[in-house]
């Protein structure tokens, strides 16, 4: 049987504020492109049909499934995925920095896409109540089941933003 | 859980796109996706071609007015809920697409493209129902609007041509003396609805002149039923006219017991609606 080679596509993804030029096949998901073509393997697939939420990443700063988005769909996007969170010298951000202190992961493998909707979350509700949290975080499976301390760690995290706000206040008196 | 091969186009007009879907077989076209790509990978979709119409200028408007709200073919869910204009006209719009999927699948998904998915166990078919709304929908011969009573012809499956796109629905405005109300019944909040119910309520002073309920994922296509003559047992009415079925999410005597306690309780909400807008 004589199959034809799968037409490829140049697709620019702007990533974490770098440009990737990639050659994919239309069917490429965005999260495999992420993985596979960028390189960047920090977002998780889970269910692969938009589901469990490991793969969330920001599209132009709000959360999305990459396992439901085409790479070929992504050209006019900015994307930021779990890489991004991190500040330029390492330090974690708060919704990090919240999840390392009040235990908020376990196996790990759920966490990028928690962090990614958290952080979009608290941009758009920056004082969630116990209950907003909860909504916040409802639409990402933790397969071990952790999610009292995922409650914790956004509230926590509004707590470190709410910190961050005030010191930069401080410093500017 | 990797899609076939498709080939890919991203036309930048509308006409491109009408043209590419009416000279190619068996293509589709890819607005949020939300829908389509998990089909896709699940491999119960094989498209030989995606038209993704994400490219495509000025179609992503919301416009309310006194008539109703416009909503575009890429106007996604998120944007459409955070509309104060459109839930002022018709609140049905919102308080529907707070239940539709999760606030992430709300970024990305369409409006529009979720009603021409025709899914009766999705919230927007069934509310352009109830409300007797239309779709705008083009291709190459031209536009047409199909009115909502016209446009599911079952499970997944609109009226829509191979090659006509839905460029634009239509939600009338709730009327002065009209009431709506929604509720649903899920696993979890923004998971599909194992039964959801809308009412859209007409009222003269304070009294109902007419009432009709949509139901969600009790049939396989968005189904309306006119209680105006039972209003003392509109879920039995309802009944009368729904074939609840079973699947692997709930039983059909499950589903019945549903539609008895949210049918009642949903059309009371729609009256109290009203009155409290007109004050009656």
């Amino acid at each position: 049987m004589i199959t034809q080679p799968e037409e490829l596509h140049d697709v620019r993804l702007q990533v974490n504020g770098s440009v990737h030029e990639v050659r994919v096949p239309a069917r490429r998901l965005l999260s495999d492109a992420l993985r596979h073509d960028c390189g960047l393997t920090g977002t998780h697939v889970g269910c692969e049909h938009g589901v469990c939420g490991a793969c969330t990443v920001l599209v132009d700063g709000r959360p999305v499934r990459s396992c439901l988005m085409f790479a070929v769909s992504a050209v006019e996007s900015e994307i930021t995925t779990v890489e991004g969170l991190t500040e330029d010298d390492g330090t974690l951000s708060p919704v990090q920095q919240a999840f390392s202190d009040c235990h908020g992961l376990q196996c790990g493998f759920c966490t990028p896409g928690f962090l990614t909707t958290i952080t979009a979350g608290l941009r758009e509700n920056p004082e969630p109540s116990e209950d907003e949290a909860r909504e916040m975080i409802a639409g990402n499976l933790c397969r071990c089941t952790g999610y009292q301390n995922i409650v914790k760690s956004v509230l926590r995290a509004a707590e470190i933003e709410r910190e961050i706000e005030r010191e930069s206040g401080e410093q500017v008196q | 859980m990797k899609p076939a091969p498709f080939a890919y186009l991203r036309p930048s007009t509308l006409e491109e796109a009408l043209a590419a879907l009416a000279d190619t077989q068996g293509a589709k076209v890819l607005a949020g996706g939300q829908s389509l790509v998990p089909l896709l990978s699940m491999r119960l979709a094989a498209p030989s071609t995606l038209v993704d119409i994400n490219g495509l200028p000025d179609l992503d408007g919301i416009a309310a007015d006194a008539a109703g709200v416009r909503i575009g073919a890429l106007a996604r869910h998120a944007d459409v809920l955070a509309s104060a204009e459109a839930s002022a006209s018709q609140p049905l719009i919102g308080m529907a697409l707070s239940h539709v999927a999760h606030p992430t699948i709300r970024n990305r998904g369409t409006t529009v493209g979720s009603i021409v998915h025709a899914d009766a166990a999705a919230e927007m078919p069934m509310v352009l129902r109830l409300l007797d709304g239309t779709v705008d929908v083009a291709s190459v011969r031209g536009r047409r609007t199909v009115p909502a009573a016209d446009l599911f012809a079952g499970p997944l499956e609109s009226t829509l041509a191979h090659d006509e796109v839905a460029v634009e629905a239509f939600f009338p405005a709730l009327a002065p003396g009209g009431g709506v109300a929604f509720s649903e019944v899920a696993r979890r909040h923004g998971d599909y609805a194992l039964v959801g119910v809308a009412a859209l309520v007409d009222t003269e002073g304070g009294e109902v002149t007419r009432a009709r309920i949509g139901f969600v994922s009790v049939s396989d296509v968005p189904t309306v039923v006119d209680v105006s003559d039972a209003l003392d047992d509109p879920a039995g009415a309802a009944l009368a006219e729904l074939e609840p079925a079973d699947d692997i999410h709930a039983t059909a005597a499950y589903r019945a017991h549903l539609v008895k306690v949210l049918t009642p309780r949903v059309l009371a909400d729609a009256i109290h609606h009203a009155r409290e807008r007109t004050g009656a």
